[in-house]
């Protein structure tokens, strides 16, 4: 027995599938390429965050150094080492974000929530946090709730967001203004005739 | 074979090889921080920047193979911002505590930006902040310092075989550390602190004791194990400050084992320096004259049979030579070079050397471990075992299985597998008949039984069977003890080893008993018997003396040693022994004068002269010598059984290492992580 399966950590059956599925795709030998799906997959069946002992679970598992798990789990910030909510807000703040008004819309999901950047709410429903380009800019500001995006908003919008989520109301992911993924919102602007090929 | 450009001259160079070393063979010198020759090539600093012609950018010289035609430049405007601008960076979080660092004077960063760097600072906000890690006993860290090269990362991974380093977190927040802070689990560890280019690793029992500028520096040789490794003694007035390694391609390249490294603190300690003489049961203060008459006194009307001798394992040659020569002038040839008991034959050169050398084990193909635990023995051979494996060297083990930093196919704890090999019917036999080039090293642990002298000659066979061929003798014995190739070139084997002499002496047959350094003997069975005791350190071998007569430790004295591969090399006199404390020689020679029959030696000279018509093999310094092949060992049976460690603890090996307390330290911590690792602590 590992030392990691004593402390409690241990793939549930789905995981355990889900695992291999993910180290199947990697040659022979090559098992430690799926160290970051591993960790992703761990981290959601501990509820939002990875542990030493998931780190040293996951290293004897894919038979490498601990420290090199680790290593890889401080790197990416996608990883929690810390007990988080149930759901996981990140505001992006980088450049094109934060010209469309990121920090308008930081500080009204502060406001409302009643925390600031890092902490979790009283309930443990949220955790709040702000990230690097979410990489969906054309649709700055962008606000990323657990696995889903919400762009175009406005402070108004993302307050409005999480109280549908925390009174369990389904939200459509996405733009929040009414386009089409990233199409132009209204008139086309450019490209407005369809020319034939002479 | 490209030829390429470098600042206008011409060079051809080996393919495969990087820019930066094409550099370095046209004699041109590029800065750098995380390029180290004997790591893998991070190229993380990127102070290595130089110019290559049709190339938009500068680029990194050390991770660049060379190509045909290559137009380098290292003195364009653009290459001297562009090291300007990476040292500007690289200052940017470095604390600047020079007057406070122990790297000072001897620190790459400080050198490179004096050289490269810009005259001024132009970064005025706040520095960021690291906290230290706790690194052991060993290795003393201020994290603030490092500047994120990787090489103790690639060292402890790559070379010291245990991956315990890594970097955590990114960017602005990297933070190099062992795992959850703990200490190295290596005999390699101190090493890191001489790839560190700043002082963000530096020499913890060294920390804050001297400038680097104060201490004199003196070449020498270690003795902790029978490696030899080179090492360079930095002294400040007579007290050794620290001991690092100097570089030898065929015996250490440039590491050392934390032994060799950290147990000079213990040569301070529990240091014999002046003679003793037991008077009415107790040790008392004596003068040299005093302690000598003493002796003289006791052997009068002693017959030689009565006398034998035992030799430690820190003696160098001329000090073994002169105790010969002077228990012979009292008639006794029985003088015993194998403390531990060990079988060893001395009829055939061959069968107590490691023939191939120790970088002939990176010729080897396969190498078959019989009784020894490299690890704990000689961590500079196991370094070099596990550089072979990584690239493609097999290793079987006859003998307790250990973590030896390498894959090993383990056969098993049993002697009478060594039976099974010589009839062929053994998979290890299997792999030695197939292997080109291959091995077998045996360590004293097999040899110290009852059976040593059939086991040896059971490896023998084995190695005559399989590992000696047209060019090649693949047979190699590791031994401990740094003297003990000397004391079998100076055939000093006695019949039924250190035991019989130990026996006969409670026994009341022997009356006098000379100790040369013995310290790893049971000296309860000599408490009748007159025992005089020439060494360093208030040790075992003090326990039962009648006679302490002081000498001085391989520090601190010039003295000949002939390593495991029978590679001759000579340590120098870094300082005075302590207080009354003399040469060795010096001591045997004047006792021999009060005795009357004095040793024929007045000098250093002289003494080696003697030697070299002794043991012809000790004139020819550092080279691994071509010895004939023979038959050695003691036909016989080996029984089936284990083999026992012949170190129990890798700290504590000899009188030196433990007077040390950084030694002792060691000892702790490494309790520490092992009660952890099974669950025993706390
Ligand atoms: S800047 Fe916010 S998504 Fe790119
Ligand atoms: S030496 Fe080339 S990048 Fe560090």
């Amino acid at each position: 027995m590992s030392t990691a399966e004593k402390k409690g950590f241990c793939w549930t059956k789905e995981n355990e599938a889900l695992a291999q599925h993910h180290i199947a795709k990697y040659p022979e030998g090559r098992q430690q390429s799926a160290v970051m799906p591993l960790l992703d997959i761990a981290q959601r069946q501990n509820g939002g965050h990875v542990t030493v002992e998931i780190m040293e679970y996951i290293a004897d598992y894919l038979d490498m150094p601990a420290i090199r798990v680790q290593e890889v789990a401080t790197f990416y910030t996608m990883y929690n080492h810390r007990p988080i909510g149930k759901h996981h807000v990140q505001v992006c703040g980088t450049t094109p974000c934060w010209l469309r008004g990121s920090d308008k819309i930081l500080a009204a999901i502060e406001a409302h929530l009643g925390i600031k950047k890092g902490e979790t709410t009283a309930d443990g429903l949220f955790t709040l946090g702000e990230v690097e380009c979410a990489g969906a800019c054309v649709n700055a500001p962008v606000v990323s709730i657990g696995d889903d995006y919400f762009e175009d908003l406005s402070p108004e919008r993302v307050t409005e967001i999480l109280d549908m989520i925390k009174d369990g109301k389904d939200v459509v992911a996405g733009p929040q203004n009414g386009r089409q993924t990233s199409a132009p919102l209204g008139e086309l602007t450019s490209l407005t005739e369809f020319v034939e090929k002479a | 074979m490209p030829t390429l450009t470098i600042d206008g001259k011409e060079i051809e160079v080996e393919n495969g090889i990087t820019v930066l070393q094409a550099c370095e063979e046209a004699g041109v010198e590029v800065p750098r921080f995380c390029y180290h020759e004997r790591l893998s090539i991070a190229g993380n600093c990127r102070m290595c920047l130089v110019d290559m012609e049709k190339a938009p950018k500068p680029i990194a010289s050390c991770a660049m193979p060379v190509g045909e035609g290559m137009v380098i430049h290292t003195n364009t405007e653009r290459v001297k911002k562009a090291r300007e601008g990476v040292m500007e960076f690289l200052l940017i979080n470095h604390p600047l505590d020079c007057p406070i660092c122990d790297q000072g004077g001897e620190c790459d960063l400080q050198d490179q930006a004096v050289a490269f760097g810009r005259s001024g600072n132009r970064y005025e906000e706040s520095k960021r902040a690291v906290e230290d890690k706790n690194m052991g006993p060993l290795i003393s860290t201020t994290m603030t310092r490092c500047i994120h090269c990787m090489r103790c990362v690639r060292f402890s991974t790559e070379v010291a075989g245990v991956t315990d380093m890594g970097s955590l977190w990114r960017g602005e927040h990297t933070e190099v550390t062992t795992y959850l802070g703990k200490i190295l689990d290596s005999e390699m560890s101190g090493n890191v602190i001489d790839l560190c280019p700043v002082g963000a690793l530096t020499n913890k029992p060294y920390a804050f004791t001297a400038r680097s500028w104060e201490l004199k520096g003196t070449e020498s040789i270690d003795v902790m194990d029978a490696v030899g490794s080179n090492i360079r003694v930095d002294a400040r007035g007579a007290a050794v400050m620290r001991v690092l390694p100097r570089l030898h391609e065929d015996v250490n390249e440039e590491w050392i084992s934390d032994k060799t490294r950290f147990a000079c603190d213990g040569l301070k300690k529990r240091r014999l320096d002046r003679p003793y003489v037991r008077r009415r049961g107790k040790l008392e203060e004596a003068s040299w004259s005093d302690a000598f008459a003493a002796i003289k006194k006791k052997l009068k009307g002693m017959k030689g049979a009565e006398i034998a001798g035992v030799v430690g394992d820190l003696a160098d040659m001329e000090s073994m030579l002169a105790f010969k020569d002077l228990l012979g002038k009292l008639g006794s040839k029985r003088i015993e070079g194998r403390q531990d008991g060990a079988a060893i034959d001395n009829a055939v050169r061959a069968g107590y050397l490691l023939n191939a050398g120790i970088s002939g084990i990176e010729d080897a193909d396969y190498l078959l471990l019989v009784g020894t635990n490299p690890r704990v023995e000689a961590p500079i051979i196991n370094t070099r075992i596990r550089k072979a494996v990584l690239s493609g060297l097999k290793v079987g083990n006859v003998g307790n299985a250990e973590d030896l930093t390498y894959a090993v196919e383990e056969f098993g704890d049993d002697k009478a597998i060594l039976n099974a090999i010589i009839s062929g019917k053994h998979a290890a036999a299997d792999a030695l008949k197939k292997a080109e080039r291959p091995m077998i090293i045996v360590g004293q642990g097999a040899l110290t039984g009852e059976d040593g002298a059939a086991v040896l000659k059971a490896v023998r066979d084995i190695a005559d069977t399989y590992c000696v061929k047209d060019g090649w003798n693949g047979y190699g014995m590791l031994h401990t003890a740094a003297s003990r190739v000397g004391a079998m070139d100076l055939g000093l084997v006695t019949k039924g080893g250190v035991d019989s002499i130990l026996d006969d002496a409670s026994a009341d047959k022997l009356k006098a008993v000379f100790l040369l350094g013995s310290d790893e003997i049971d000296t309860a069975s000599l408490k009748k018997t007159f025992t005089v005791y020439i060494g360093t350190h208030g040790d075992e071998g003090v326990q039962n003396a009648d006679v302490i007569l002081p000498a001085a430790a391989y520090t601190e004295k010039s003295g000949t040693y002939i390593n495991t591969e029978g590679r001759v090399q000579r340590t120098e006199k870094a300082v005075f022994a302590p207080g009354d404390a003399r040469e060795d020689w010096t001591i045997l020679r004047a006792l021999s004068d009060v005795l009357g029959d004095t040793l024929p030696y007045d000098t250093l000279a002289q003494l080696r002269d003697a030697l070299a018509k002794a043991v012809p093999a000790a004139k020819t310094l550092d080279t691994v010598p071509t010895e004939a092949w023979g038959d050695f060992g003691t036909a016989g049976d080996v029984a089936s059984g284990g083999i026992a460690p012949t170190i129990e603890n890798f700290y504590l090996t000899n009188p030196i290492a433990r007077a040390s307390e950084t030694m002792s330290q060691c000892v702790d911590a490494r309790e520490d992580i092992a009660g952890e690792a099974t669950g025993t602590h706390g």
